[in-house]
Formats: structure tokens, sequence, C-alpha cells
């Protein structure tokens, strides 16, 4: 729990989140950024309420490009520094994560990058945050557990400090959100925050024909951490070679512990690698370690990438090896201790069948905006919207609270996609076609990625309606503040960012600010005026979110 | 085999299934179990169904509970125990709140719920523990904890009252002792 975050020694139920920070911090953490976004918004919480105690520069970043440029001059500038963010989040940063790994980091410097298998709280993608490890060269790291995720996190800016490359730790849902008890390590005394940014062309712009050297260094830097990987525990085996059967597991992450459990449950003794390093891989123990086997089953979550990597390996020290993976366990959804099971059993010929009582029909709660009073405002924005616009009208989502109007009873929006994207695909659809558009963004997701979207509707008049739902607050990861707020990242106060002035600023002609609650009929008149004004318009919708009214009214 | 104790939370989001988690993990943990649990945050909690779950023994691997094999269920609103379901087994307890909430889609009636949790196990109780904590405390934040009391009293726990008040002591903040130790106590005098 939070209040265990600081304490100076012993054991503490930690989620892997919180245990990610405690590792952070062990290691004398001095810079943090990040946006939030589940199943990483536990790290900015955390800071938010810990950053001044634990002496630590925190904020939340407008977005999550932002954040890692924030973390990269900080690193250039010596300090000791961690990014998070969720999967979707680094492919926003990417554009500036990949040159810097070519860059390399001056500070110790940790990424962190949250994956959701099953999609527990994501729409868009089961995105496989490990394609970036092999696209980009980082060094990334999986923990299983939250012990892991501290020691893992130690481990990786030391890493990172040896070698001078940011280093990822990847989490899954299942290793972000699993709480367990934590060794805590010491916390050190004192540390300052005063870097100094020194001059170095060479190593900080990656100018071409320079650019082509940094490629070569990056890619020597990943040979010798691969050397060093080779020896690392956290590369470990366990269980028994046994000479007659020859089976084994290849695993990472919390597969590992699905793994355990079902070698449990079967009662059989595979050898089992488990893998701390996703990349680079310690090739030449792999290769060891399935040089005597007949049989292997690879347990990893998502795309095979472990899989093909073994399978290469395989083909120089054991080209009869039988390989199994994703033609046992699923590759769509998260894998728990009932399917690796089966994949388990499969390796030794054997079936995993309990009995299992299945509802006779499956139920799901959908989720809603929430109700009580104050109650939440989108309620009444979206009962106008569905008042005014006229038959026909394409309805673009974006993300936030307010993709629960694509479910029912709303079942509003005809797309949603990603950060943003409500806007900018409103300006395709309506460029595209004669249809009419109205596009759907929150104050937090506005400043985030949607003023370019907005711009170029403008630019390019698409003449779509944006309604900007502006609840004061970044409601669906947790309430975090955001610019429009008028709070900095640590709570103070600090003059707010007028969505507004924005929006006039782009040109936008059409522009309406409306509290639903007091104003509804306003909200409808305006709406059908705006959406059949052939300009691009915004409606400002402003009324706070029902949950922070009722927590502020308590508190 | 592991012997594990092994829990599933079923509910909605914002019935305080984390809350509930963290004070059973926390009392397990300081009798000296090893203990993991998985929880899921986001777009979930938004009224939405949120399955958490509690395992701990003598060593524990996977964060979450393996099918047929959780001894206590609690499902803080009744369609929710069906979400629960492939977790029992015939000696599973499983603890209902006879009270419901509206799915937005389909929806079964308590009689429907209860004839698909007897497929699996008998050791059903089913009590509209929401209905008590709105009368007796003005309050339905609290249901679960006094599910949780109810659970002891009825021997599905193999964690002490006094372990979970400690818990409760250690978890929350003080202003919100009384409430939850009179929850707790509500169903089980």
């Amino acid at each position: 729990m939070i209040q265990d975050l600081l304490k100076s020694s012993g054991k503490a139920i930690l989620l892997g989140n919180e245990a990610v920070i405690r590792g952070a911090l062990e290691s004398g953490l001095q810079f943090v950024a990040t946006y939030p976004g589940t199943p990483a918004s536990e790290i900015g919480n955390t800071f938010y309420k810990i950053a001044k105690d634990a002496n630590v520069y925190f904020e939340f970043s407008t977005n999550e490009k932002v954040a890692m440029e924030a973390v990269m001059g900080a690193s250039y500038s010596g300090l000791k520094c961690l990014v998070a963010m969720k999967n979707f989040g680094l492919n926003v940063a990417s554009d500036s994560l990949l040159p810097f790994m070519y860059t390399g980091s001056k500070g110790p410097t940790v990424i962190l990058a949250a994956d959701d298998p099953e999609c527990h709280s994501s729409a868009q993608s089961e995105e496989n945050s490990r394609g970036f490890s092999c696209m980009g060269h980082i060094p990334t790291l999986e923990p299983s557990d939250a012990q892991e995720c501290k020691d893992f996190t130690k481990l990786a800016f030391q890493l990172s400090a040896k070698f001078k490359i940011p280093v990822m730790i990847r989490l899954t849902t299942r290793v972000a959100h699993q709480k367990m008890p934590v060794v805590l390590g010491v916390l050190p005394k004192s540390k300052t925050f005063l870097g100094k940014f020194v001059r170095n062309q060479k190593r900080f712009v990656t100018m071409p024909p320079r650019v082509l050297e940094m490629h070569e260094e990056l890619l020597q830097k990943i040979k010798d951490i691969q050397k060093y990987a080779e020896k690392s525990t956290i590369n470990q085996e366990s269980g028994i070679r046994n000479q007659e059967s020859r089976m084994g597991v290849i695993t990472s992450g919390v597969a590992y512990l699905h793994v355990m459990e079902a070698v449990e449950m079967l009662g059989v003794k595979p050898a089992v690698l488990k893998l701390g390093f996703f990349y680079p891989l310690p090739e030449e123990k792999i290769k060891k370690f399935i040089k005597p086997l007949k049989k292997v089953l690879i347990a990893e979550e998502l795309d095979p990438y472990l899989e093909k990597e073994i399978e290469r390996l395989a083909k120089s020290v054991n080209p009869k090896l039988q390989i199994f993976g994703k033609n046992v366990l699923p590759e769509v959804g998260e894998l728990n201790p009932d399917n690796t099971a089966i994949g388990v059993a499969k390796l030794f010929g054997k079936t995993y069948n309990p009995k299992i009582i299945y509802p006779t029909k499956k139920l799901k709660h959908l989720p809603r905006f929430c109700t009580g009073w104050p109650t939440c405002p989108y309620w009444k924005l979206y009962a106008a919207v569905k008042q005014a616009a006229p038959e026909g009208t394409v309805f673009g989502g974006d993300i936030g609270c307010y993709m629960i109007a694509a479910l029912p009873p709303h079942s509003l929006y005809d797309y949603l996609i990603s950060m943003g994207s409500g806007v900018g695909i409103g300006h395709g659809v309506k460029k595209a076609t004669k249809q009419k558009v109205i596009a759907f963004i929150g104050d937090g997701t506005f400043l985030h990625a949607g003023i370019p979207g907005l711009m170029n509707s403008v630019y390019n008049k698409s003449g779509l309606l944006l309604i900007i739902l502006d609840n004061s607050t970044t409601a669906m990861t947790g309430h975090q503040v955001n610019p429009s707020m008028g709070k900095t990242s640590t709570g103070e106060d600090i003059a707010p960012v007028k969505i507004e002035n924005i929006v006039k600023a782009l040109n936008v002609k059409n522009l309406a600010i409306i509290d639903q609650e007091e104003n509804y009929n306003q909200l409808v008149a305006t709406i059908k005026e705006f959406v059949n004004s052939g300009e691009t318009s915004v409606i400002i919708a402003r009324r706070v979110c029902g949950l922070l009214a009722k927590r502020q009214n308590k508190i | 085999m592991l012997k594990n104790f092994n829990i599933v939370i079923t509910g909605v989001g914002g019935q305080g299934l984390i809350t509930l988690l963290d004070v059973i993990s926390r009392a397990s943990f300081n009798k000296g179990f090893d203990v993991k649990t998985s929880e899921l945050h986001g777009l979930s909690q938004r009224g939405g169904s949120v399955s958490v779950y509690i395992r701990f023994g003598k060593k524990v691997y996977s964060p979450m509970v393996p099918k047929a094999q959780a001894n206590l269920i609690l499902a803080l609103e009744f369609q929710e125990a069906l979400n629960g379901l492939e977790f029992a087994n015939k000696n599973t307890v499983f603890i209902i709140n006879n009270y419901q909430t509206p799915t937005l889609a389909e929806s079964a009636s308590f009689k429907q719920v209860e004839d698909n949790i007897k497929l699996a196990t008998d050791k059903i109780f089913a009590v509209n523990f929401s209905e008590i904590c709105a009368k007796e405390l003005d309050n339905q934040v609290v249901v679960g904890m006094a599910m949780l009391g109810f659970a002891i009293e009825k021997g599905a726990l193999t964690l002490t009252k006094q372990e979970i008040i400690e818990a409760i002591k250690e978890t929350m903040p003080e202003k919100f002792w009384e409430l939850n130790l009179k929850a707790l106590n509500l169903c089980s005098p």
C-alpha cells in the first residue's frame, strides 16, 4: 500500500506498480515524468502523493511523447530518471524514444511500459510492447511478480548506468496490478536535483552521417548487454532435468507463475528456464538449455516473439527439438493457470480437464456513467446530442470515460480508435462524404492529442462539429490533474490553460461554452446550428465530473 | 498440489472490492502466509463487472485463482455470482449479496442464478447484505465487510475476526474504522 512505500525496511504488500516505484527510489531516483493510462496509472497517482516526501521531481506531462522528452532532457543533464506509460503511450512516445536509444542516457534512465493482454481496461488494440524492444533495440526486462518489479527496476538502473542506455521494464496487467509482500531495501539518504547539461554534439545531435555511427554504437551496446545477460541470474533455470522425458519450458513475465502453478497442478517435472531479459536474449544460455531436450514449450502471452527466436536457435543446436508454443497456447487474450496448464499437459502428452461448471448464461455489467448526485455530466450531454443530431450523422468517439457512450444504452459511436483520433478521423470522413460529423473529446485528451486534429479540420476546411467534454479532470484513469485545471502536477496553484483560448487561436469561428445541466435547451439548439453550419465548430460542454464533485463536497 | 486458500470476489466497480482485497491480504500476510492478489482498475471500475483474486498459503505462484479451485467466493451483487461460478467446486462456500443492480444488457433472476450455482456447490448463503447495511449503517460501500464478517461466522475463512480487525486498522485511515468494524459485526454478532 502507498503508506508503506517510504518505510525504511521490512516487508510490505505492494502493487506491482508500487514495487517499481520502490525499486526506483531505492536506486536514488531524481526525476519522474508520466502520462496516466491503465495499467500504469498508479505510477503517477502515487508520485503525485509521495514526490515531495521522497524528494523526487515529478510531473504529469501533457502526453507520453512530452514525458519521454522531459526525461531525455533530465537524463542528458545527468539525473536518474523514470518515465512511465501504458502500451499505447509508448506508441506516442516512440518518435523520440527511438533516437533516445541512439544517443543513449547520461543519467541512468528506466522506461516503464505496461501492456494489457485481454484488454481489461484498453480499447484500441491488444498491443504487445515487446515489438518496440526489437525495433528500437531497447534492453527490456520482464518481471513476473511484485518482488521482481522492485528487483528488476533496480537492475535496470544499474544496467542503464553501466551501458549508458535507457532500459525498459515491460509489465502486463497481471503483474502491474498484482499485490504481494515485497522485501524492502535501503532508501538512499540524500540526493540533489541539480544536473548540468554539458554540450556534446557528437552525442546528442542525431544528424547524418553521425547518426549511422550512433546506430553502430547502439548495436555494439546491445552485444555487450547480451554478454551480461548470458551471466545474469534473472535468467534462471529451475526444475529437474529428467533424463527420460527431457521436457522443458521457457517462459517469462506472469506466464512463469502460471507455468509453475500448472506444473504443481499436473504433478509434472519439466526443466524450466525463466527469462528475465526479453531483449537482448541470452542466446547461449537458451541454446545450452534446449540442447538436451526432446520437447520444449514456450509459454508467453500474445505474439510468439520468444518462440520464433528459439526456433531459430534450435536449428543450430537441436534441429530435432519439438517446439510447442502458440499451437497449444492462445495468441489472443491473456494466459491464466488453466490455459497454461492445458499447454503444459500437452507437452507431456497428457490432458488437463478439471470439472469446471460454467453458467448457463454469461452476464456482464456494462460500465456506465456514474449515477447519484452530483451525477455524471455526460448523461445530459448525450441526451442532447441524440435529440439534436440530424439523421445519418456520423459520431466519432475518443479515449476517456465518455467511451462508455459506445455501449448500451447509448450505443452512439460509429468509430472509436485512439487518443485524439475522434476529430482526426472525423475530418477524413467529412472530406470524403457529404455526411454530418460530430466528434467528441475530453479535456485531458484534447490537450494530449486533439489540438493538431482540430487545427487540421479548420485549415483544410472540413466543417465538422467537435464537442469537447470538459469535466475538469482526467477522470477515467483516476482524476489526475491536467493543465486546464489550475493545479500543477504537485498540487500547487497555477493559471489554468483555457481550452476556449486554444480553440479561438485555431480560428474556430463557431464556439460555444455550455453547461449541459444548466442550459440543456441551449445545448440542443447550438448542436443543431453548428452541425448544419458547414464550418468547423466547437462546443465546450463544461461541467465538473460528478464523482469528483461528490468527493470535493465531502472533503 | 499446493493447498493454498483461494478467494474470488465478484461485483461491480465502486463496491469496494479492492478495499476488501487489501484487508484480507494484509490479515493473511500478518499471519505469516505467502500472499498474491490480482485486481483490475480503469474502465471496468465505472459500474462494470469486476473480479478480484486473493490467494494465500505456504507458497503462492500465480496471482490468478485456477478454475474450480476457489475455497470461498463472495458475490457482491447476485448476478455477478455467475461470473464466479467457474471457480467453484463442490466444497466451495458461495456467499451472495441478494441485491441487484441493472446490467444494461441481459440480466438474470435470483432463482436462475441460484440454480446455476447449485450445479457446483450446495454451500450457498444468500442474504441481502445491501439492505441490511443501508438500514443499519446508512451505507452500502461496506457491504463487502459485512459479507466478510458473515463468512468468518460461517467458518468459511481461515482468518479470525480479530485478525481482520487488525488488518482494517492497518490498511484504513482511522476515520473509517468504526464504520467498517460495525459492518464486520453486522451479520455475525
